[in-house]
């Protein structure tokens, strides 16, 4: 059952990391990529992709830059594509495979 | 390396109840890759119109046993996934999943210590595993297992716990009951807060890798009363379930 807690906001409740991601990181990019790191285009802070903040409860997926709260990657599945709009992240790296 | 993360059909092997709401599903693995303690495994279901559900399930087992993986799984009255895990599935069923996956919250011998697990609920299930991976290994990094949990029923792996802490003497696990503590209880019985956080770290000899894990709520209190209280940042690793016990 769901419990939440009155001394936080539902968004902040509802939050995951972008360790949850895991899978759908790894189809998208070919490789493991909760542990690389990423910048952040509005605050340049550098976080591993793990620790991002993880929005999942919509049709798509956002997340969000842990030390400044901006968006940095959205993401849309559809039957027929997957959609990324990555113009928060100022540079990810993707590990060789 | 191409690191594959193919769909692929697991057979339960066991089923165990851990507590109530909480029970242990060994799996079969037919295309096993060792996983790292603090790894996930994605189940998916397909209904038979085609909708799918997903969720991610932290693996429980240590990486030394081969061939098979536990995830132990919290009963969320209004999931789409667990429900049907409990309530549905026994021995001997077939299951589709992908892993093992993640990269961020891992632990394993080779990182060093010491080592400060803090779970909330059945967050307590990725920590398991690095608990029972350092066992496994013999080893003898001090690490220190702060467990929040409502009552002494809702611990799941007690037994376990209790055993590991008798004979492991640099392993301590540390208990707070936020509902309702045993009769006669003299530690902590309350949620985690900073003078907890110290007494815990206090005895720690040096500078600790911490794991939190949990419901959001919790982990949110715990990961940043560490950092008010001048942990560095880069030591903790978090990850969270949402606002219950599951993800």
């Amino acid at each position: 059952m769901s419990e939440l807690d009155e001394s936080m906001d539902m968004n902040t409740q509802m939050m995951l990391d972008g360790n949850a991601l895991a899978g759908k990181l790894q189809t998208i990019f070919g490789v493991e990529m909760t542990a690389t790191s990423s910048i952040c285009a509005q605050c340049g802070g550098t976080s591993m992709m793990g620790e991002l903040r993880a929005f999942t409860q919509s049709p798509g997926i956002v997340l969000r830059c842990p030390a400044c709260e901006s968006v940095m990657l959205r993401l849309v599945q559809t039957p027929q594509a997957t959609l990324l709009d990555a113009r928060g992240v100022m540079y990810l790296k993707i590990p060789a495979y | 390396m191409k690191q594959s993360i193919q769909w692929q059909i697991a057979e339960v092997k066991a089923i165990k109840q851990e507590t109530l709401t909480v029970k242990t599903f060994t799996l079969t693995i037919p295309v096993w890759v060792q996983h790292r303690a603090g790894q996930h495994y994605d189940v998916r279901l397909t209904a038979p119109d085609g909708y799918q559900a997903q969720r991610s399930y932290s693996i429980a087992s240590e990486p030394e046993r081969t061939g098979e993986i536990d995830l132990t799984v919290e009963r969320l009255d209004d999931g789409e996934v667990s429900p049907y895990l409990h309530d549905v599935l026994v021995p001997g069923d077939q299951i589709e999943l992908r892993g093992p996956l993640g990269g961020y919250f891992v632990w394993d011998t080779t990182l060093g210590g010491p080592l400060l697990l803090i779970a909330g609920g059945s967050g307590i299930v990725p920590l398991m595993a690095m608990v029972r991976h350092r066992v496994a290994q013999r080893s003898d990094i001090p690490t220190r297992l702060l467990y929040s949990v409502r009552t002494p029923e809702d611990v799941i792996y007690a037994k376990e716990l209790s055993g590991l802490s008798e004979q492991h003497t640099r392993l301590d696990v540390i208990y707070t009951f936020t509902r309702q503590a045993p009769p006669n209880w003299r530690g902590y019985a309350r949620r985690i807060d900073e003078m907890m956080l110290r007494e815990v770290l206090q005895s720690l000899e040096s500078k600790p890798r911490i794991y939190i894990c949990g419901p959001t709520a919790l982990v949110e209190v715990a990961a940043n009363t560490l950092a008010g209280i001048g942990i560095d940042a880069e030591s903790i690793r978090t990850e969270r379930f949402g606002p219950t016990g599951g993800r």
